[in-house]
């Protein structure tokens, strides 16, 4: 499903190198966890898929079954099935958070040639969705993630994933920030996602998420690479070993 | 010392012409008279304001009104007038002026609502000259603007509204300001707006040109605000011509316990000078002024305000928000004034622009003069482009580039147009700011998504 080769990518107005020849493959079906130390580059692999610009790709691709996603913007990528959980969701003033989820679905069946969701569908499947994941009907009419705590930030972009039905999810960071109960609630609405044509990317420090959200594979990033590549025992031992192993301090 | 007498420019002196010509046909007869050659007297000493004082210093009239343009006396009333009126449907009571001139025809004179009263500001001056003549007065923060004179002088027409103590209107009042754009020409109009104490009045002003010609428009509208009264103002300047030059002027003196909220809204402005005095003439009143500026091409609108608190506890809140493309640009100049004695002064003013490309430009300057110690005052002013962390978290969720740039665009100005609380006013305002966005490069056409 997605696949990655030799991805060598550095920050566009600097020199600094932080991809070094990646690669990975990640299958429909799979639950792939990446980690790795501060630093090591899971970030910008995440921002890198999604299609940010301020990275400059001096070699290697990205696909998604079979399409060069690299030769498309961060909007084209996301009609062609990316999810990027962000791990700092931004906060959008004045723009009320069920204008922009109508605007993205639509967006989105717009590009791959479907019609427009019509508004009672459209908010029986946002009310569906937010209920699932205890989100108040009252936060979906507040500005897009202003003044939401950090667990409701969280929330919202699980709320978003539901909703848009990707094929690759990619979640970065997602527990930072959570409490235990409210990590419990993400988790249930990703494990709920689940499914056989679709594959996740879940970026993360620490062992702790993988207990909630249980890896098929698990791929240990240093240094702008995949280093080590096991079952979901190589979290545990991570946790216990920390990173000082793969050459660098955890 | 050698007594510098400034060479009159060409416009100068065709004004000087002109004020010959005509001052013995414009309204008003006696105290009027004196206040129309006083001001033109002390327009001729000062001349057109210019880029070397400081209150004008981004907005050039002298180099940008080369010719003095003819003064409309009797427009014309094309069909596209007839047109545009028609298309103008905001609930309310609506009075027209034409090029300047007011059109009773067009106006809505009976059945007004008990509490108001509407004359044309030529019938007022011929009824009661002394009295309107006094409404001419300057505020002090004003009494060298030399815009304001000419004003004074060649002011041959305008609305005169007067709403009765304790009024209250569910519906506001409509000065709708339509230019023909006939021909190459000025429009120069003055309106006296009087609300009575207690009364709660929401007055909208709309200023469109209708035809191809440029012309200099010099608007001025007085507010004298009671005791305890509450007036929202809406004014919006729009379909101008781009090489029209406007000065807009407004004044306002407010009486004590009251509150004025403004919203000034430019797109497709021309080039445009918005100036405001606000005067708080007795105490616990509050003003708000705000605006939007949408500016491309090589649009220009400055926004000059003076807040002065000549008496104790007021409070002033400015926001003003500019997009600038192209070539346009925006001025900001916000003065607050605190008289001596005028404690627990609470003043915040504000002003933020995003420049869309490398051609557009923002003047941000606030000025504080406060003379009082125990006050509350304070200003920020940003710059900046599009939010591009914004922008790839609405990219990264399927929306095109331009669709989230619009989205974001209109978030941004949207906090001002939000404040107007008339839901048929809002609406008008919001029609212009999406058909200015959509107007945009790449633009998404209306309807999508």
């Amino acid at each position: 499903m997605l696949e990655i080769r030799n991805l060598v990518v550095k920050i566009a107005d600097e020199d600094k190198q932080i991809l070094n020849g990646l690669n990975l493959t990640v299958n429909a079906g799979e639950v792939a966890a990446i980690m790795g130390p501060n630093g090591s580059g899971k970030s910008t692999l995440s921002y890198v898929i999604a299609g940010k610009e301020d990275y400059e790709v001096l070699d290697g691709e990205i696909l998604l079954n079979g399409e060069n996603l690299l030769e498309m913007e961060a909007d084209a990528r996301a009609a062609a099935g990316i999810f990027l959980a962000f791990q700092y969701p931004l906060e959008i003033p004045g723009v009320a958070t069920m204008t922009f989820l109508k605007a993205a679905m639509n967006a989105q069946r717009k590009a791959r040639g479907e019609a427009e969701l019509l508004t009672p569908d459209f908010i029986r499947q946002v009310n569906g969705a937010a209920d699932k994941l205890g989100i108040d009907r009252e936060m979906l009419r507040r500005p897009l993630n202003v003044g939401f705590s950090g667990g409701e930030k969280k929330r919202m972009e699980i709320l978003q994933m539901a909703l848009l039905s990707p094929s690759m999810c990619i979640l970065d960071e997602t527990d930072s920030g959570l409490d235990i109960d409210a990590l419990r609630i993400v988790a249930d609405g990703v494990n709920a996602l689940r499914a056989q044509n679709r594959g996740f990317l879940v970026i993360t420090h620490y062992q702790r998420l993988l207990d909630h959200i249980v890896p098929d594979t698990v791929h240990v990033m240093s240094k702008g690479r995949i280093v080590r590549t096991g079952g979901k025992e190589l979290a545990l031992e991570l946790e216990k070993s920390g990173y000082a192993s793969y050459g660098e301090a955890a | 010392m050698a007594i510098i007498t400034p060479l009159k420019t060409a416009a100068e002196q065709q004004l000087v012409e002109q004020f010959a010509s005509i001052k013995a046909e414009l309204p008003g007869a006696g105290a009027m008279r004196k206040v129309r050659e006083d001001a033109f007297a002390g327009f001729e000493a000062k001349g057109l304001p210019h880029r070397r004082l400081e209150s004008w210093r981004y907005t050039d009239l002298r180099n940008l009104v080369r010719e003095a343009m003819p003064l409309v006396r009797r427009p014309t009333r094309p069909q596209a007038i007839a047109d545009r009126l028609a298309l103008q449907t905001i609930a309310g009571r609506r009075f027209v002026t034409i090029d300047g001139v007011f059109s009773a025809d067009d106006s809505d004179l009976t059945g007004l609502p008990e509490g108001v009263t509407a004359r044309s500001l030529a019938e007022a001056l011929t009824e009661n000259p002394d009295e309107i003549a006094a409404a001419f007065a300057p505020p002090e923060v004003a009494r060298d603007d030399s815009a304001l004179m000419l004003n004074a002088a060649f002011a041959q027409d305008g609305v005169v509204i007067e709403v009765a103590d304790g009024t209250e209107l569910d519906q506001p009042i409509v000065l709708l300001a339509l230019g023909t754009g006939a021909s190459e020409a000025s429009i120069v109009s003055r309106s006296l707006v009087k609300i009575g104490a207690g009364a709660k009045v929401t007055v909208v002003e709309l200023q469109e040109s209708v035809g191809l010609a440029p012309v200099q428009i010099n608007h001025a509208t007085s507010f004298v605000i009671g005791e305890g009264a509450e007036v929202e103002h809406v004014r919006m300047v729009s379909r101008q011509r781009a090489e029209t030059v406007q000065v807009q002027s407004l004044l306002v003196e407010l009486g004590g316990h009251a509150a004025f909220d403004s919203v000034a809204v430019a797109v497709n402005c021309g080039v445009l000078r918005q100036q405001s005095f606000l005067r708080y003439g007795g105490e616990h009143s509050r003003a708000g002024l705000r605006g939007i500026n949408l500016l491309r091409k090589q649009e220009h609108s400055d926004v000059t305000l003076v807040m002065d608190h000549a008496a104790a506890h007021g409070e002033s809140r400015e926001l003003f928000k500019t997009i600038a493309e192209g070539e346009g640009a925006g001025v900001f100049q916000g003065k607050v004034i605190v008289r001596p004695h005028s404690q627990k002064v609470d003043g915040s003013m504000k002003s933020h622009a995003l420049l869309l490309n490398d051609g557009a430009t923002m003047f941000n300057k606030p000025e504080l003069e406060i003379f009082a110690d125990d006050v509350v005052c304070g200003h920020g002013a940003t710059v900046a482009q599009i939010d591009g962390e914004q922008l790839f978290y609405l990219m990264a969720r399927g929306l095109p580039r331009p669709q989230a740039e619009a989205l974001v665009l209109a978030a941004f100005v949207g906090e001002v147009s939000d404040m107007v609380s008339d839901e048929g006013v809002r609406e008008i305002v919001g029609r212009e700011i999406d058909c200015w966005l959509g107007q945009r490069e790449g633009a998404p056409k209306p309807g999508a998504a």
